[in-house]
């Protein structure tokens, strides 16, 4: 059996947070707090989770444009943890992002050519002539007109900078792509197309993507398995067929009971999750889910719930299914 | 009753390098006090620059409205002053910004942010001032409220310095909020809940919304009246249950079907609509979606169409709607 192309294990991720007069580090914030995943060759894992529980971190952390606090990260069996910049430098043209602020992470004075041309200058992707063509070729992919080669960011809508970060991460061929809410800020129709373009990518190369969305319709429609985060942690993983149908988590039952239906007619109670958002730098004791899950009972106070695997692939972290297993 | 925003024949140019580019072409709609107007279309078509039309925002010296007027409360933007403006902006109209890192100030604390625009705008102490900020922070579901007052915007998630914005631009009970593509970043219960504090204000403040989104769920649980754009004009607008029952463009048509479905068979490939925009510099004469269209007849190519009524409320301009 072939390993998967990336295993997470513990990991961790805790900024610290300044606060008080002296400005000194007194707290942390447990942006990811031990997360355990992996990402077969060729597989697309989801990756939902409220915002702010700390998905962009965790993206990052793959990625190495941050260091984790502790736990490890293999890519392809080589531990990336805790190489240095120079080190990485070979494995970051295998490993991409799209970012999901795509005005953050485009050079604005720089123009569109010189942006899509960079990562191809920097790791030696052919001459001048040839990186030219993969520049056209990767607007044509995202659906650019030719003449954005000499135009800036700024020129550009929300959706038509998203386009350019895309084809700057599938620019290098990579083996992962970490997508970063990458359709968000793209129309329904554009959305399917780099949708469709993302799957075919996968088909023909062996792709692989870890998939960061709050549209769990587009998130299902790309991911084989889907994991769900909450404050820090997995809560929940299995194949995305099981998630939407036998989801075990109060949390992630609630998720799938908020998804918008466009259907105007379709009038439906706009379900709360009642309690207050939970904190990083001060998370609840116990189940980090309790303050607000609706079916929260003694245990759920006192101890962080374990993993339960439920089936081969379907893992929950829930007191609920715990005593489930128990009876 | 009197509509709050009226936008008439709307017209907005950018200077670029290769000419000039007309982003908004004679766009009108209106709406109404406490209602809510969703404003739809392909990315680049001009939703956000027509509301940065209506905020006077547009970058300087490259945008400028040509022509058409804006009347807010009767009032038309497009002849206020500076100073008449920036009383309105944040306090009478608050605007969410598409992308909130080109929005926030990163070299300022997130609580400064906030109270900037209460003190500009009211003579409240800055004790409340910081109680308000508090607050709000509360409502948009920001936890640690009083800790986040001190970050940075690069400290915060996505989601968050999304809600940072939304909480500035509703910090003043505004009674018009702009809102472009407002939950994004937000995962479905959050979003659950933003609208839900949106939809409150409406009831106590009477408060309307111009709502730009890419999702559809979202214009289908929020909005009365629809607006729908494509390449700088709008194409066709109704009530809700119009545009989504009944579509007459073809463009609304293809946007409809592109929805992906929680049924649809995973991987499968979903539906889109086939060709790409034109560029705003190669527009060709004639109707601007005719290259992907499929009831595009021989006039379509010298014939721009004009919007006719399909029925009081709803409007298209197709010259085939009539024959699909
Ligand atoms: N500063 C600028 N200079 C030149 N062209 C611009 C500028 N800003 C916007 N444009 C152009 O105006 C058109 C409309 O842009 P706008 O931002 O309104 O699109 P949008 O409908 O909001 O799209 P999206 O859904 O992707 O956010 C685009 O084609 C864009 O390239
Ligand atoms: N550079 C940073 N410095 C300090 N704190 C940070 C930094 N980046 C993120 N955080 C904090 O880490 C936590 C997780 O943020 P993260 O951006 O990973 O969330 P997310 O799940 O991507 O949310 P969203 O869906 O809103 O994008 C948040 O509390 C955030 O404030
Ligand atoms: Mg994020
Ligand atoms: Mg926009």
């Amino acid at each position: 059996m072939t390993q998967p192309l990336l295993t997470v294990d513990n990991l961790k991720l805790h900024f610290p947070v300044k606060s008080g007069l002296l400005r000194r580090t007194a707290l942390y914030n447990r942006a990811v707090d031990g997360v355990t995943l992996h990402v077969k060759r060729g597989e697309t894992l989801g990756l939902v989770g409220e915002s702010g529980c700390g998905k962009t971190s965790l993206g990052r952390c793959i990625a190495r444009l941050y260091k984790p606090t502790s736990g490890q990260i293999h890519f392809d069996g080589q531990d990336i943890s805790h190489l240095t910049h120079k080190a990485m430098l070979p494995i970051r043209q295998d490993i991409q992002m799209i970012f999901q602020d795509p005005m953050e992470s485009l050079n604005a004075r720089h123009t569109i050519g010189d942006i899509l041309e960079e990562p191809l200058i920097i790791h030696r992707a052919g001459e001048y002539a040839v990186r030219q063509q993969r520049v056209r070729a990767l607007l044509d992919i995202v659906g650019l007109p030719m003449r954005s080669i000499s135009r800036y960011p700024f020129e550009f809508s929300g959706g038509q900078r998203q386009r350019i970060g895309i084809a700057r991460a599938i620019a290098l061929n990579p083996r992962l792509i970490i997508c970063d809410e990458p359709v968000s800020a793209l129309d329904v129709s554009i959305q399917s197309q780099i949708l469709n373009l993302l799957i075919e990518l996968q088909k023909e190369y062996g792709l692989s993507y870890l998939f960061i969305a709050h549209d769990l319709a587009v998130v299902k429609h790309v991911s084989d398995r889907i994991a769900i985060m909450y404050l820090g942690k997995i809560i929940e993983e299995g194949p995305s067929q099981l998630i939407y149908s036998q989801a075990r988590h109060p949390y992630t039952q609630s998720l799938i009971n908020a998804i918008p239906v466009p259907d105007p007619h379709h009038k439906r109670q706009r379900e709360i999750i009642v309690g207050d958002v939970p904190s990083p730098i001060h998370p609840p004791g116990g189940c980090s889910f309790h303050p607000r899950c609706p079916r929260q009972f003694t245990p759920c106070l006192a101890k962080q719930p374990a993993q339960v695997t439920l089936s081969e692939q379907h893992k929950v972290s829930c007191h609920l299914s715990a005593s489930h297993d128990a009876s | 009753m009197p509509n709050l925003l009226e936008i008439h024949d709307l017209v907005t140019e950018f200077d670029t390098d290769e000419g000039v580019v007309r982003a908004v072409d004679q766009v009108s709609f209106e709406v109404k006090p406490g209602a809510t107007l969703g404003l739809v279309g392909e990315s680049g078509c001009g939703k956000s620059v027509t509301a940065l039309s209506v905020m006077q925002l547009l970058p300087n010296p490259a945008g400028r409205i040509v022509s058409g007027n804006i009347f807010f409360q009767g009032l038309d933007l497009t002849h206020l002053s500076i100073a008449e403006m920036e009383n309105l902006r944040g306090n009478e109209i608050g605007m969410v910004f598409q992308e909130p890192m080109t929005a926030l100030n990163p070299v300022q604390t997130i609580g400064r942010q906030l109270t900037e625009v209460l003190h500009l705008h009211t003579d409240q102490s800055d004790a409340s001032a910081l109680q308000a900020a508090v607050e709000i922070l509360e409502k948009v579901g920001i936890p640690s409220p009083e800790i986040r007052l001190s970050e940075y915007p690069h400290q915060l998630s996505g989601g968050m310095r999304q809600r940072v914005l939304i909480a500035i631009a509703l910090i003043c009970s505004p009674s018009l909020l702009i809102a472009d593509e407002p939950t994004t970043a937000l995962d479905v219960t959050i979003q659950a809940q933003i609208l839900d504090l949106i939809e409150n204000l409406q009831k106590q403040l009477g408060m309307a919304v111009l709502m730009i989104t890419h999702d559809l769920g979202v214009i289908a649980e929020t909005c009365q009246d629809v607006v729908v754009m494509y390449a700088g004009k709008v194409v066709e607008k109704g009530s809700v249950f119009d545009i989504f029952d009944h579509p007459k463009h073809p463009y609304t048509q293809g946007l409809l079907r592109s929805i992906p479905r929680l049924d649809s068979p995973a991987k499968s490939k979903l539906e889109v609509i086939d060709g790409m925009v034109p560029g705003l510099l190669d527009l060709p004469s004639g109707c601007r979606f005719q290259n992907r269209c499929p009831l595009k007849t021989a006039q379509c190519e010298y014939t721009s169409p004009a919007m006719e009524l399909v029925n009081s409320n709803h409007q298209v301009s197709c010259l085939n709607w009539k024959n699909p």
